[in-house]
């Protein structure tokens, strides 16, 4: 049942009542994703998110992440409830609060690493200023790549583009961060280092992760691991 | 993806901070697809050049063709009203001939007070009183019979470009002075300063000196108009301190219709504008317009599609990047504007090329094209708003264009679009 009380609290970063997603509802081929998810991640959590193909990892990733709407039930951001909030809320509320890491690094390859950690502090304001490429440079800095901000995304290792895909995510300060396989398609070395990355800026921020991952080792790791099994959490 | 983009952080937009978000993104993506922003910039470019040749050649054309036309007529005749004939029987219900009046010649009522009231109205240049009627020149045993027009020199000469024919002497009539063509003096045998003897229907010869010698380039012109001054015309056809017909310039010549009509209303007088009596010349030049737009059009639709197809396939080749964007804090109102900004980008880029190859197609033309004595054909005008009026178009058809291809970046589903 959808509980309509949020815990309005600024310790609770996500929380999930009831939330069902059925995809083509009303056709013949409706299938039902997620079946009434309830969840909360404190702020500060870093979270593991696991199952196999088909659980509905990535539709709950892109529920969470406001890439999609749930079909019942509610879901609130730092308090904010966003069911009843359209595109554009969305798109804002999104830009403020939830950082992306894809698997496959997704940088744009036109732009240099330092421009590609800039363009959502970019699209939020408009225009260039300053502040802007000074906190793309801290954050590339703090991924270990301040050598490497003029360089093209495309000039860049797998492992260094994904550093700066989470520089990306880290830019605006948002509550929380979805990595989706964020280590999938790297070695074990750097995978352990990125991962290491992001639970240094955890610990260091206050900033909460939920992490989907397939590595048990990586997700042994994690404060909290989450299973979600035919869209249902374990 | 293996290209590699010599890019420094010197051109990097995080020292640009005029540019916004859209069109920074927008360059970047053109650079990026460089060989398809090629083409159609090229494609672009070329229609555009062409519409400015067109338009440039045939604005010239029309306002030779305009220019030669009303450099011999007025804008707007006012004559008196014709006379008609009245029966004294009620004609409506018996079939009856009437044969109708010959029109004598005669004079605008109170023709003064109408001149006044016309050069009142706004858009009105110039309105000169002319008397006009039939003469014969006559020397020694030769005679020809002329057109004569009785003209006030200070404002005729405003309203006509008798100046500027003038090959011998001048335009400045007075008292028993006369102005003839060039043909109908060597048809009599005289020149600037002879004196020739002029008879009418309605007054004794008059000897009248020569002053003026034109050439209207029309040798049936040349033969039969002479001018005389107003009152020496007044005297010879008997209408003492009359005027056959006002003759109004306008500043705008294609109001002449509508100014007719004013005029009509305002005196109750036969009022014709050129537009009226040059009926054919405007067909020929409605015509000429027509083909022009058409041309124009479908140029423009061609640049369109063009532009239009590059976009779709950009839109499908970066809807990663697009959902990436999206989930990263791009609104869609900021990907519609992305692509939109593209397409305008392209038309723009394309009408600035497009403008300097029309500009060389013309002067190539300029020098090419010559009548045989090596004059230019006819002035074609550098009129510099056609690019200013083309690069505005080139620019609102490539925004259109990218409409549809905007919308569909727009509409894309961010979570499909990272997946996928």
């Amino acid at each position: 049942m959808v509980n309509s009380v949020a815990q309005n609290n600024e310790d609770v970063t996500l929380r999930l009542a009831a939330v069902r997603k059925i995809y083509n509802a009303g056709l013949a081929n409706e299938t039902e994703v997620l079946h009434g998810l309830d969840l909360t991640v404190q702020r500060g959590e870093f979270v593991a998110l696991i199952g196999p193909s088909g659980s509905g990892k990535s539709t709950l990733l892109n529920l969470i992440g406001l890439l999609d709407k749930p079909s019942a039930g509610e879901l609130w951001i730092t308090g904010q409830a966003t069911t009843a909030l359209n595109d554009r809320q969305l798109t804002l509320l999104r830009a403020r609060a939830i950082g992306f890491v894809f698997q496959f690094h997704h940088l744009l390859a036109e732009f240099t690493a330092l421009e590609n950690v800039m363009l959502p502090l970019l699209a939020a304001k408009s225009r260039a200023d300053d502040t802007m490429a000074e906190r793309a440079a801290i954050l590339l800095e703090q991924v270990g790549l301040a050598a490497f901000a003029g360089q093209m995304a495309n000039d860049l290792s797998g492992g260094q583009q994904q550093r700066v895909a989470i520089a990306r995510a880290l830019v605006m300060q948002p509550a929380l961060v979805l990595a989706d396989e964020p280590t999938g398609n790297l070695d074990t070395k750097s995978a352990d280092s990125i991962f290491e990355l992001m639970r240094n800026v955890n610990q260091n921020s206050g900033t909460s992760f939920i992490i989907v991952t397939h590595d048990p080792r990586l997700a042994q790791r994690c404060d909290r691991i989450i299973e979600l099994v035919d869209g249902r959490i374990n | 993806m293996t290209q590699k983009n010599p890019s420094s952080v010197a051109s990097s937009f995080a020292n640009n901070h005029w540019l916004p978000f859209e069109a920074i993104l927008a360059l970047r993506f053109m650079r990026e697809a460089r060989m398809q922003t090629l083409l159609i910039v090229a494609g672009v470019a070329l229609g555009v050049s062409v519409i400015v040749f067109i338009s440039a050649l045939i604005s010239g054309l029309q306002s030779n063709l305009f220019r030669r036309t009303l450099d011999y007529q007025a804008q707007i005749v006012i004559l008196p009203p014709k006379e008609v004939a009245r029966p004294l029987r009620d004609n409506t219900h018996t079939a009856t001939r009437i044969q109708p009046r010959a029109q004598r010649l005669q004079s605008i009522d109170q023709w003064q007070k109408v001149r006044a009231q016309l050069t009142q109205l706004p858009g009105v240049l110039v309105v000169a009183p002319v008397v006009s009627g039939a003469g014969l020149l006559l020397r020694a045993d030769a005679s020809r019979s002329v057109n004569l027009t009785g003209i006030e020199p200070e404002s005729y000469l405003r309203l006509i470009a008798l100046q500027d024919k003038i090959i011998a002497g001048n335009a400045q009539i007075s008292g028993s002075d006369i102005i003839v063509g060039s043909d109908l003096a060597k048809d009599l045998g005289v020149w600037l300063g002879d004196k020739l003897l002029i008879q009418t229907a309605f007054a004794a010869p008059q000897t009248l000196l020569i002053r003026g010698i034109f050439d209207f380039g029309n040798k049936m012109q040349n033969q039969r108009a002479v001018y005389v001054a107003l009152r020496t015309a007044q005297s010879l056809l008997n209408l003492a301190g009359g005027a056959t017909s006002l003759e109004v310039n306008l500043s705008e010549p294609f109001s002449a219709k509508i100014m007719a009509d004013q005029m009509r209303a305002l005196t109750d007088l036969d009022v014709e504008s050129w537009i009226t009596s040059n009926a054919q010349f405007f067909t020929a030049l409605a015509a000429q317009s027509m083909s022009n737009t058409i041309i124009r059009f479908f140029v423009g639709l061609t640049a369109a599609l063009g532009i239009a197809s590059v976009l779709v396939v950009s839109v499908v080749q970066k809807s990663k990047i697009i959902g990436i964007l999206r989930a990263t804090g791009t609104s869609r109102q900021q990907i519609l504007r992305l692509f939109l900004l593209q397409g305008a980008l392209m038309g723009l880029m394309g009408s600035a090329f497009g403008a300097l190859l029309g500009w060389g197609f013309l002067s190539l033309w300029r020098g090419v094209i010559k009548n045989a004595d090596g004059t230019p054909l006819f002035v074609i005008n550098f009129d510099p708003m056609l690019f200013v009026y083309a690069a505005l178009g080139a620019t609102l058809v490539g925004t259109l264009a990218a409409v549809f291809p905007a919308l569909q970046a727009a509409r894309l589903d961010p979570a499909v679009a990272i997946r996928g």
